[in-house]
């Protein structure tokens, strides 16, 4: 009996050591595979088990978070959401996160290394630091103003601080309320649902995740590469083009909507957009070197990431003559997002200088400290020499004092600007967009403060009216006067 | 080992009454259960409950009534057999709070505790009742009958989750089939002990190599244990099934040394688990998600219970997230009975899980050495061999569930699960090894070495 009562220790003993092995496989050898596993709803617990950090624009709290206490138990608020969806995104319980509230996720959520007091300090406490808060560039008159002259209407507003590539006003219409994604209830769901049936598609961000053909605005890039390639030595000496100009090589007629340009030198044609000049210069100049200008302005590269990831542009560099000659006036294949223009825009403003764009001023931790800053960062060398960047200038306030964009001029301020109206649709039947870029300087600054790009989808206007100077020039006026007080 | 325990002592070993290690013992489980109830508290709520003292003192007065019997009516009682329950149902008590305050609405705690204290009174009345454990050998008989008619009644009751195993009556609800494993014991160890000599020498017929004993003798115990298994099947309770059957199987082994007897007990149980799988289709899913735990997860169903259960240990690690720190609430139901291991795995981490399994084994290697001492006391061995194969069993059959190691079957974790009958059960258990082991240490039992030859 005695030895019996010894082999049952025994084998108790051995059903001991598999239980010890075996949690020993399940605590420690699978611990991160389950922690990882997408039902295992513990990460979410944690994460949405303390407010995020907030973001804020010029001293003003874009997000807040309001607990539910449910089990997932703060829910993320934005008190003035449609204004500031493009630059927050949102933060849902249930479909994830986008823009600012994606890309900054690990400062925001209290994962982010660089917010625990001491090193490993995350790793050691198992525990999520209090939620960094992320500091945009945004300036909220300039959003309120862009925002407020789109009306509602499909469009896009991006500005632009020329010397830094602080992103000053991200606008996007029509927009949507990110708070109505926050939860997971099925509220949010049949939001979700609504948002993404509608079709005016208020979930897209068309300051840098749309594309436009950019129309006349693109002349810019075409006069600085006639410029910058000598093709163009005098702004104002006769460019010997006739109206209307037959396109090389095709029996395909361009014709202007203006009078006068016939023969037009450069800042004549530039005020006034005369396709005619322009796609001859873009021919003269070539494929190959208008290829190279509008890659230096930014086209033809993946988009930038400010930090959340825009759109790249197009331009190509693949063209005949006669394809070159459309697409430099913004027309053909030629694409670029409001956020590429604005660059355009601003890197004249700049002098040639072309800056990064970017959204992230400074992140602070939970004691206010700052743990990473937002820095002016040139992307590459000048896009165009510096004299080349004064004519251009010069061109644009002409556009503005004297030629299709007078309705964007601010008194007192030095202002220029290109109006563009891009057709689209088979035969140009739709209705165009509206473009217009431009950059202003206040009387007793030495640079210009502020480039803005504004497209505007389905202006309510007559044709004449739709192009730029109509409808996007006084946004545009509307955000710079913003910007510059 | 086997030479030691066949020959004679070669001397009176000094036996000492032990109650001041007991004492020791008993004040650092009270210590060791104020600091588990203040840490969890202070995760949940961000203070120390105010109530923590006074559960610390009752803990502790209550220990002390219970060691003050034992000293009085046990006193060569192996002094580890109370501090250790008395740790494991604090602890449990803890988690069961920590639950509550995780799930709003759910109270078990106050009742959890109120059973516990009907536990240590069971404790005591077994104590003052029950002076020599050899008068229950008289009544195995009064036992059987007891166990098969607290097994039946829940037949007469509407089942609870698919499982009739509760008796309800007023606003109480019991699981009789809890007191009558204790009772099966008694008289598996009675009945065992009464036909050694013919289960082990006597020539029954052999089958391929098997001695069966004959069939007066087999007769009685094999309908016992057929009656009580067709009755836990019909009340699908299949974790008392097995507990019923792996006590059995041991019991005979311990009691005919014949290791024929574990063989018939493996093709018997396989051959039921066979049956019970095709007839039962819930222990087919038991088995198949035990095969593949998050098959659910795959298919888009969800997380199974095991899988919930997995991620709670999973996410305990080697240290634990700190008791009132764990999410082990997801779980949902059965999370304060089945699988309350979950929650100490999360949140005790694989120390904590350690520590507590060997407290098991603690209680486990006492009970069986309390067997291995009662030398010439057969019923006695059985008796105290069975308890701890009881508790062996049952911690052995939950754990080895809930961590996925074995198809997952319903059974109470001793102590630490919430249950009310469970917990008076394993206290009357404790109290019947605390019963044996003072048998086996009062001085002069070593010297009756009567064992047959």
């Amino acid at each position: 009996m005695i030895r019996c009562i010894r082999h049952v220790a025994a084998f108790s003993l051995l059903l001991l050591l598999a239980l010890l092995a075996n949690a020993a496989r399940v605590q420690v050898l699978h611990s991160a595979e389950y922690d990882a596993n997408p039902a295992n709803r513990r990460a979410a617990i944690a994460r949405w088990g303390q407010p995020r950090g907030d973001i804020w624009a010029g001293g003003e709290r874009l997000t807040g978070s309001v607990d539910t206490g449910e089990g997932l138990r703060y829910e993320r608020t934005y008190p003035d959401g449609e204004l500031y969806a493009p630059v927050t995104g949102y933060a849902s319980q249930l479909y994830g996160t986008t823009m600012l509230e994606d890309t900054e996720d690990a400062a925001l959520s209290g994962r982010d290394t660089r917010l625990a007091p001491l090193p490993l300090w995350g790793e050691l406490t198992r525990s999520l630091q209090p939620g960094g808060q992320v500091h945009t560039t945004i300036e909220p008159a300039a959003q309120r103003a862009g925002y407020a002259g789109l009306r509602g209407r499909k469009g896009a507003v991006v500005a632009l601080e020329p010397s830094t590539g602080r992103i000053l006003a991200l606008v996007s219409s029509p927009s949507y309320d990110p708070g109505l994604l926050s939860g997971n209830s099925a509220r949010v769901k049949t939001a979700w649902r609504r948002l993404l049936a509608d079709p005016r598609q208020p979930l897209l961000n068309r300051a840098i995740r749309q594309t436009y053909p950019p129309g006349s605005t693109f002349k810019i890039v075409t006069a600085a590469a006639a410029l910058d390639t000598g093709v163009v030595t005098d702004i104002d000496a006769p460019t010997r083009t006739p109206s209307p100009y037959n396109l090389v090589g095709t029996r395909h007629l361009l014709r202007n909507e203006s009078a006068g340009c016939a023969d037009a030198p450069l800042r004549e044609a530039f005020a006034v957009s005369c396709n005619t000049v322009f796609a001859k210069l873009g021919a003269t100049v070539g494929t190959p070197e208008m290829a190279r200008t509008a890659a230096a302005f930014g086209f033809d590269d993946e988009g930038p990431r400010i930090p959340s990831p825009a759109l790249g542009s197009v331009f190509g560099d693949t063209m005949d003559a006669a394809q070159v000659a459309l697409s430099s006036i913004g027309q053909f294949d030629t694409r670029a997002t409001p956020l590429q223009m604005a660059s355009v825009a601003a890197t004249v403003a700049n002098g040639g200088i072309r800056m990064r764009p970017y959204l992230v001023d400074e992140i602070t931790d939970g004691d206010g400290d700052v743990v990473a800053r937002g820095r002016p960062e040139p992307l590459g060398g000048p896009v165009v020499p510096g004299y080349v960047a004064r004519l251009l200038q010069q061109m644009m306030v002409d556009t503005v004092t004297g030629g299709t964009a007078t309705r964007a001029a601010i008194p007192g301020a030095l202002v220029g600007g290109k109006t563009g109206t891009a057709q689209h649709g088979v035969d140009n039947s739709r209705k165009p967009y509206a473009w217009f870029v431009s950059w202003a300087q206040a009387p007793d600054d030495s640079l210009p403060a502020v480039a803005v790009a504004v497209v505007v989808e389905d202006a309510e206007a007559r044709r004449s009216d739709i192009s730029g100077g109509g409808s996007a020039a006084p946004i545009a006026r509307a955000v710079m006067e913003a910007a510059l007080s | 080992m086997t030479t030691t325990a066949e020959a004679p002592p070669a001397q009176e070993l000094p036996v000492r009454r032990r109650t001041g290690a007991s004492l020791l013992l008993l004040a650092l489980a009270v210590a060791v259960t104020w600091v588990g109830y203040a840490a969890s508290g202070v995760a949940l709520t961000g203070r120390v409950p105010p109530d923590a003292w006074s559960f610390a003192a009752f803990q502790g007065a209550l220990g002390l009534l219970a060691l003050g019997a034992v000293h009085r009516l046990a006193p060569y009682a192996d002094p580890l057999l109370l501090p250790v329950p008395v740790l494991l149902n604090g602890l449990g008590l803890i988690l069961i709070h920590r639950l509550d305050a995780a799930a709003p609405g759910r109270d078990a705690a106050p009742a959890q505790l109120l059973w516990s204290m009907l536990g240590m009174g069971v404790f005591l009345a077994v104590l003052v009742l029950l002076p020599d454990h050899r008068w229950l050998a008289r009544r195995a008989t009064w036992c059987a009958a007891a166990a098969l008619a607290l097994m039946a009644a829940p037949i007469f009751f509407p089942p609870v989750n698919g499982a009739r195993i509760w008796v309800h009556f007023g606003g109480f609800s019991l699981q009789p089939g809890e007191f009558a494993k204790v009772l099966l014991a008694v008289f598996f160890a009675a009945y065992l002990s009464g036909h050694r000599q013919a289960l082990t020498y006597v020539d029954g017929r052999r089958i391929r190599g098997i001695h069966l004993p004959p069939r007066s003798v087999l007769g009685p115990i094999l309908a016992v244990w057929l009656v009580s298994l067709t009755v836990l099947l019909l009340e699908r309770d299949l974790g008392a099934s097995l507990l019923f059957f792996g006590l059995f199987v041991v019991m005979l082994y311990v009691a005919t040394s014949r290791p024929g007897w574990i063989a018939v007990g493996v093709l018997l149980s396989l051959a039921g688990a066979c049956v019970v799988g095709t007839l039962e289709p819930h222990v087919g899913v038991r088995v198949a998600d035990w095969l593949a735990p998050f098959a659910g997860i795959e298919d888009g169903r969800g997380a199974s219970q095991l899988a919930q259960s997995l991620f709670a240990f999973g996410h305990g690690g080697l240290l634990g997230t700190g008791l009132g720190q764990g999410d082990s609430v997801l779980i949902g139901f059965a999370g304060t009975s089945d699988f309350i291991l979950a929650t100490a795995g999360e949140e005790l981490g694989l120390s904590g899980l350690t520590a507590l399994l060997l407290l098991y084994a603690l209680l486990v290697s006492r009970g069986l050495r309390a067997g291995i001492t009662l030398r010439g006391d057969d019923f006695g061995t059985l008796l105290a061999t069975g308890l701890a194969v009881i508790v062996a069993l049952q911690a052995f059959v939950i754990s080895a569930g809930v961590t996925g190691l074995i198809p997952l079957t319903g059974m109470a974790m001793p102590f630490l699960a919430q249950g009310g009958s469970s917990v008076v059960t394993n206290w009357a258990i404790v109290a019947l090894l605390v019963r044996l082991s003072n048998a086996a240490g009062r001085p002069g039992a070593r010297t009756e070495v009567t064992e047959a030859p």
